[in-house]
């Protein structure tokens, strides 16, 4: 794998080589049979994801529950943090904090500089990588293997994850089935899943039981036991640690929970709302190393404190990473991951990421309807649609708006704001409309006209009517 | 009870009939309708595009035209949610006023007439868009996200007309895509997703669509008529409002 490729994928900035949501969208949904496909794939996900809250009767007040531990742990995170720490160390575990990406990578590598480690295993993170790690480390030379199938099959193919929850999501069987072909030796064009899965466990099994370090992601950390939980449902992140002798653990300053009990309320939570199952086949619960093993904990930041700071986007800190506000979003099932352009694809992507850079991401806010479906299947209740509408307003006062856009809002405010300019300019577009066709119907110059015919104009407008009629 | 029609600019402008009806159902209903000449817009456009701070004018100009009526009755569940929501003014009182009495036409007429029965008849097949600024904000009907009893007011006034059998798409609530100005920013994701609303319905054999919003089913008609669909689009005050007659067989 060329390093620098991969680079290029995730860092380019807009206006490099990275498309923008709306025109990387454009390209994806081309191939409209597979964009109905991916529609469909992850609209069954949602469908799996209703049926199993229906079981729960008590669903919106679990929801409640778990957005008021959320809240209140966000409002007292120092505190939080710190008596994790504590406890954390007297169970022998080795703490480290990030202030960024750099400063996270930096503290892994220099675990596996220390420990002279080669081989190298790694269970389903989001902030590795946020972080870009698997990249950097490439960059200095040492190996990752990624043992989430999903994600071995992406990493296999120099690809990042689609999807925070089903990283190969955008991918058909029959892709698994080339990518599988190519690099580990499977049969050309034998797509039979089974067939594949038992290629990668035979795979992956050689490099869990070579594996010296093992890295895994963090999906609960609780203050007052210094433990961590980590959920899985391949069992990939237990396999890891079990063999090797150094385990890190990374983990966002916002994982932290207050108590052991508020785990029963977040593991009912979060298996129901990612792919509807009533718990992740492994929640595996660590606290403290084995003998002879060292533990580490990164606890990071990069950039959610900065986000802690916003008052109208502090609360998307509470998200536990289930991806339910992806399988709903309408836009993001006919788009793909990787239009979004970051790690974190999606609706609370699209909130999440303008914090960390606000012109690189621009556009992702916009990448919405304002359905506000996502707001409510997020089992934390982060009110998604309205931040996002919110970051529209933050990206134009800003100044992020594109030049066009901010001439015609600018004169579409000014006819709006004064009724006789306002009933010149609505005369004069109906009869452009009627009379003069073309302008408006042109496929280039009019984006409506591209699949949509114009309405047919009236001669006369609502208000023409009303004076004539009834006064 | 004296009630201000607001008729958003895009229906002024290209569906006067969605507005005719509206008044005159509400007059059919008893109410003392006025439509104030001088309105224009309610900003929505601009706030969703990300200029809300361009709305001072066209706040102003609202607040001039709507002041003083008892209730202001739209047939645009958007665009009410968008007054009720981020209307200001100079005088927060008067824009807090209106915030809190305006209406989208279906809600007002079952929560404030709260009408037993409307005399109406429309003898198609229809399909019902749920739009979901009406529905996810104002709470028009529930809401296939939550768990939570299921009712809606527009399927509840439809149920009063004579001859008329409502059905629902697959997703009973997916969103059509239109989303204001995302309609031509993201061109290629608002056309997807209308095409496959329209395509459900399509499958239900309705002979039209409907909704409580305008501009979901402008968007929607724009590509029944680019497919050559005999399907078309009604707006449901066109509905509460027709007496077409219904022929009984024995
Ligand atoms: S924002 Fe909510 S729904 Fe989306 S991933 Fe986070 S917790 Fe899940």
């Amino acid at each position: 794998m060329d390093p620098r490729n991969f680079n290029k994928f995730y860092f380019a900035p807009i206006g490099a080589t990275t498309m923008s949501h709306s025109k990387a969208a454009g390209v994806f949904i081309q191939d409209e049979p597979r964009t109905d496909w991916h529609d469909e794939t992850l609209w069954f996900v949602r469908e799996k994801r209703d049926k199993a809250v229906r079981q729960v009767p008590e669903w919106e007040q679990l929801r409640e529950l778990a957005s008021g531990i959320k809240d209140h742990t966000l409002s007292n995170l120092d505190n939080y943090l710190s008596a994790f720490e504590k406890n954390a160390l007297a169970n022998g575990v080795k703490v480290h904090w990030a202030a960024d990406a750099a400063e996270h990578n930096d503290i892994i590598l220099q675990i596996i500089r220390e420990n002279n480690v080669l081989r190298i295993v790694k269970s389903k993170s989001m902030l590795t990588e946020e972080c870009h790690l698997n990249p950097f480390l490439i960059e200095h030379g040492v190996e990752v293997v990624d043992t989430d199938l999903g994600e071995r099959i992406v990493q296999f193919r120099n690809e990042p994850p689609s999807h925070i929850v089903l990283p190969a999501i955008h991918l058909k069987k029959q892709d698994v089935s080339q990518t599988f072909h190519e690099h580990l030796g499977t049969e050309a064009g034998n797509n039979d899943p089974q067939y594949l899965a038992e290629a990668a466990r035979i795979h992956l099994r050689d490099k869990f039981i070579q594996s010296q370090l093992a890295i895994t992601g963090v999906n609960f950390a609780v203050a007052e036991t210094g433990g961590f939980v980590v959920c899985t449902n391949e069992g990939n992140a237990d396999m890891g640690t079990h063999a090797a002798d150094i385990h890190i653990a990374c983990m966002g300053i916002e994982k932290i929970i207050p108590r052991a009990e508020h785990l029963s309320v977040f593991l009912r939570l979060l298996a129901r709302s990612a792919t509807g199952q009533p718990i992740t086949t492994y929640s595996s619960h660590f606290n403290r190393p084995r003998v002879g093993q060292q533990m580490h904990i990164v606890i990071v930041d990069n950039g959610r404190t900065k986000q802690l700071g916003r008052p109208d986007f502090r609360n998307s800190l509470k998200c536990i990473r289930c991806a339910a506000c992806f399988n709903t979003c309408p836009v993001y099932r006919r788009s793909g991951g990787h239009s979004y352009h970051t790690a974190v694809a999606g609706p609370i992507g699209s909130i999440l990421n303008p914090n960390l850079d606000m012109k690189a991401n621009a556009d992702l806010p916009f990448a919405s309807t304002l359905c506000g479906s996502c707001s409510n299947v997020c089992p934390v209740k982060i009110d998604i649609h309205v931040q996002l509408w919110k970051w529209r307003q933050v990206l134009t006062n800003e100044g992020y708006a594109p030049t066009g856009k901010k001439i015609a809002m600018g004169g579409m405010a000014f006819v709006l704001a004064h009724p006789s300019i306002y009933r010149i300019a609505g005369k004069m577009g109906r009869w452009v409309l009627r009379s003069l066709p073309f302008i408006t119907n042109n496929k280039t110059l009019n984006p409506w006209y591209k699949q949509r015919e114009m309405p047919t104009p009236p001669k006369q407008s609502f208000r023409d009517w009303y004076i004539k009629n009834k006064r | 009870m004296k009630v201000g029609l607001f008729i958003p600019c895009y229906i002024d402008q290209f569906y006067p009939q969605v507005a005719i009806a509206t008044m005159e159902l509400l007059e059919k209903l008893c109410c003392e309708v006025v439509f104030p000449l001088n309105q224009t817009c309610c900003g929505q456009p601009m706030a969703n595009s990300g200029f809300a701070n361009l709305d001072k004018g066209c706040d102003k100009n609202f607040v001039n035209n709507f002041s003083g009526v008892d209730y202001i009755v739209s047939p645009s569940g958007s665009c009410v949610l968008h007054v009720k929501e981020h209307l200001h003014d100079e005088d927060e009182s008067k824009s807090l006023q209106i915030r809190s009495h305006i209406y989208e036409l279906t809600e007002f007429i079952v929560d404030v007439l709260a009408v037993p029965n409307i005399t109406a008849a429309f003898p198609h097949r229809v399909g019902m868009h749920v739009s979901c600024h009406g529905q996810r904000g104002l709470h028009l009907s529930s809401m296939s996200e939550l768990v939570a009893p299921t009712f809606s007011k527009p399927a509840q006034l439809l149920g009063m007309v004579t001859g008329l059998v409502l059905t629902q798409p697959k997703r009973v609530d997916e969103c059509c895509g239109f989303g204001g100005t995302f309609c031509v920013f993201e061109e290629a994701v608002s056309a997807k997703m209308g095409k496959d609303r329209v395509s459900e319905h399509e499958a239900n054999n309705v002979e039209y669509i409907t909704g409580v919003d305008v501009s979901c089913l402008m968007h929607m008609e724009g590509i029944l008529k680019r497919q050559g669909s005999k399907i078309k689009t009604i707006h449901i005050a066109e509905i509460l409002n027709s007496m077409e007659a219904v022929t009984v067989s024995n």
